[in-house]
């Protein structure tokens, strides 16, 4: 018995040790968990959340407020963080346009930024920061690697698609990079557009073999749904943003055979991943998508700079990161100069799952060691 | 650019311009009838498309789900014109506007609450879905030629409710007078339930049938709302002929610009140019028609106060 007290108190002892690092530390996450497009917020909550409870740490305080999709509020609940909370890290913004409202105030005020989802090519160019970290990818990553995957799939004449807004074109410019061969056709969309019978009228007049699009959320269940229902019989590729695990399943059998770009899959086969998706199936009763996995890797990787020292300690605690010394999900994770991960891009492929509903497949590896193209316009 | 595909893109636009009469003709009644801006018109079609989506996810029914979702608009409309609109008549046009807009957020907020942020699973029933070759090999969906033949039938019926129906002359008297159909009787507080709830229940309609075309989510009613807007001015605000006339002159010219500002613009412009300038201003081409139809007729093409 006595032993047993002595044991308990050296554990209790030896936790605090390596704990210690972690106390008082605020991290304040700003994401979007309400509006058009609030499951991508949702998600990156919960798998943040979830690495957070794994790891028993309750020095951390983790304060979570909604952007609502809004650059202006999300801007305000950053000072808000900054100067009422006095939070050491921020995180959580999914969408671009936000995280260049937010971001480059944040780290000029010395706070940590992680970013879990959005990836600006600004942000990892001439606007990056010592204290800007990305976690997730640069916007380009995925629509390159589909580029690559398309051209040695052997696709000849490709008509690609985008709306008509930055991300979107940068999508179609990454595409085009990594494809090195010309398009039939590049087509843009309205923002928000929902109806794409003038669209699917002109793929089917052209001669292409293949269509690449890229249009997230709302818009690109509103687009599979009305292709499946035109007759055009040409393969289609995308980036996991228009093919998550919640997405598919409101597209229904339209999406089956789709081929998207991704940096994780739920069938990845590492030890991390498998603990991850089962233990958040266990959590949430659902299939985590990217922005879980991207939630979690990002959680995990303040968790253990946090071991090695606190954000006070800036210089210390940055090197920390940079090192990136965590079990990600995707497997293998390193940083580039500029903060953004140089990492594999996985293909997944659309199937029937065994309850009859849409999910992806891991078919293989895209492209390896994708690093973004702006890093050389960084200085740090 | 071939002929089929020019009478493909004018489906295209026919079909777009019926559903935003769906939409439209509701808003014009209720302001036109009470002199109402309702802005949570866009909540009605997200309700019904919601109501569709649970319930033929429950039936396995789409037609027992369309139903379901007409009713659920219509009710909904209903308890809201009780609870809440009733309130606004007086009141200036800025706090109607601005209470319909909370509306909007209590809806949204609502559904969220409800059914959670993910977009629900919609689709045209398997007798509706595949495509159907038209004269001249154009091919084209069927579920969109249904969609226009839904639009036609509305109308159609719109305009026997209005010219031949007791409802139909008391809503045309509201329209001219609003206060001598009072003091000759009628019941003015029932007549803007009905109106409105009408109103609830084409919306609804519109957001059914275009949700299993779509994807069924909460804000999906906003974007529709500003074009049904613009649909109202250019139609002249209070007539449900100009909602008809505006509606498929949108739907149309939307669609063509579209798919040829683009191809226009590549006759005098480096393709990759002449495919963002054709986009960017395909997406204005509304508007801008909207402004030229105002600058000559103020009013709106058929303005119903005159």
């Amino acid at each position: 018995m006595k032993n047993m007290t002595r044991l308990g108190l050296g554990l209790l002892l030896s936790s605090s040790v390596a704990m210690a690092q972690a106390e008082n530390v605020k991290i304040g996450m700003i994401t979007t968990l309400s509006g058009g497009g609030s499951h991508l917020g949702v998600d990156v909550r919960d798998g943040f959340m979830l690495a957070m409870e794994q790891s028993g740490q309750d020095e951390v305080e983790v304060l979570i407020q909604d952007d609502a999709n809004r650059p202006d509020l999300a801007r305000s609940l950053a000072n808000e963080f900054m100067q009422r909370d006095d939070v050491d890290i921020l995180t959580g913004i999914i969408w671009s346009n936000l995280a260049m409202a937010v971001v480059p105030s944040v780290t000029r005020q010395g706070t940590f930024y992680l970013s879990p989802n959005a990836g600006p090519s600004d942000l990892a160019g001439r606007m990056c920061h010592e204290n800007y970290f990305n976690v997730a990818y640069q916007n380009d990553n995925l629509h390159g690697a589909m580029g690559a995957y398309m051209r040695e799939e052997g696709y000849e004449r490709p008509i690609i698609m985008a709306p008509n807004y930055p991300a979107g074109t940068d999508a179609l410019a990454g595409f085009k990079h990594l494809y090195e061969g010309d398009v039939v056709d590049e087509l843009y969309t309205q923002m928000g557009q929902t109806d794409y019978a003038a669209e699917i009228a002109q793929i089917r007049a052209s001669d292409a073999d293949s269509l690449f699009f890229f249009l997230p959320g709302g818009m690109g269940i509103s687009f599979m749904k009305q292709w499946e229902s035109s007759g055009v019989d040409i393969p289609i590729f995308g980036a996991a943003f228009s093919f998550d695990e919640i997405l598919i399943k409101a597209v229904g059998s339209a999406a089956i055979g789709a081929r998207n770009t991704s940096l994780w899959a739920y069938d990845l086969d590492n030890e991390t991943n498998h603990r991850f998706v089962d233990s958040f199936r266990e959590a949430y009763g659902r299939t985590p998508t990217l922005y879980a996995a991207q939630g979690f890797d990002t959680a995990n990787l303040i968790l253990s700079a946090l071991e090695v020292a606190h954000p006070d300690d800036q210089d210390a605690f940055r090197e920390a990161l940079r090192a990136a010394d965590f079990d990600s999900v995707r497997g293998e994770f390193r940083f580039g100069p500029n903060h953004h991960p140089i990492q594999d891009i996985y293909v997944r492929e659309v199937v029937e799952g065994d309850d009859g509903q849409p999910t992806n497949r891991l078919l293989g590896i895209a492209i390896e060691d994708i690093q973004d193209v702006y890093f050389e316009q960084c200085q740090m | 650019m071939s002929v089929t595909l020019l009478i493909e893109q004018l489906l295209n636009g026919v079909q777009l311009g019926t559903m935003l009469f769906l939409m439209a003709s509701g808003l014009t009644l209720i302001f036109g009838v009470m002199g109402l801006i309702n802005l949570a018109h866009g909540s009605f079609y997200m309700v019904g498309a919601y109501a569709t989506a649970a319930v033929t996810a429950s039936t396995g029914s789409f037609l027992i789900g369309l139903g379901a979702g007409i009713t659920a608009a219509a009710l909904v409309g209903a308890l809201v014109e009780l609870l809440v609109i009733r309130r606004l008549y007086h009141r200036p046009h800025l706090d109607q506007v601005l209470a319909t807009f909370a509306l909007i957020l209590i809806f949204s907020e609502g559904t969220r609450w409800i059914f959670g942020s993910s977009p629900l699973w919609l689709s045209p029933p398997s007798w509706l879905t595949g495509f159907v070759t038209l004269p001249g090999g154009t091919r084209y969906p069927l579920y969109r030629l249904m969609l226009i033949g839904v639009g036609v039938s509305i109308s159609i019926a719109l305009y026997l409710l209005i010219s031949r129906t007791r409802l139909g002359m008391r809503i045309r008297a509201g329209e001219s007078d609003r206060e001598m159909i009072g003091a000759l009787g009628v019941n003015i507080a029932r007549l803007y339930t009905v109106v409105f709830a009408l109103g609830a229940a084409l919306a609804g309609l519109a957001g059914a049938l275009v949700g299993a075309l779509q994807s069924v989510q909460v804000g999906m009613g906003e974007p529709v709302l500003i074009l049904a807007f613009v649909v109202i001015v250019i139609g002249g605000i209070g007539s449900i002929k100009g909602a008809l006339f505006g509606a498929l002159l949108v739907g149309v010219v939307d669609t063509l610009g579209r798919v040829y500002l683009p191809i226009f613009f590549r006759a005098f412009m480096p393709p990759s140019e002449a495919t963002g300038t054709g986009a960017a201003l395909a997406a204005m081409l509304i508007y801008i028609l909207m402004a030229v139809i105002l600058a000559f007729k103020p009013k709106g093409l058929f303005s119903a106060h005159d």
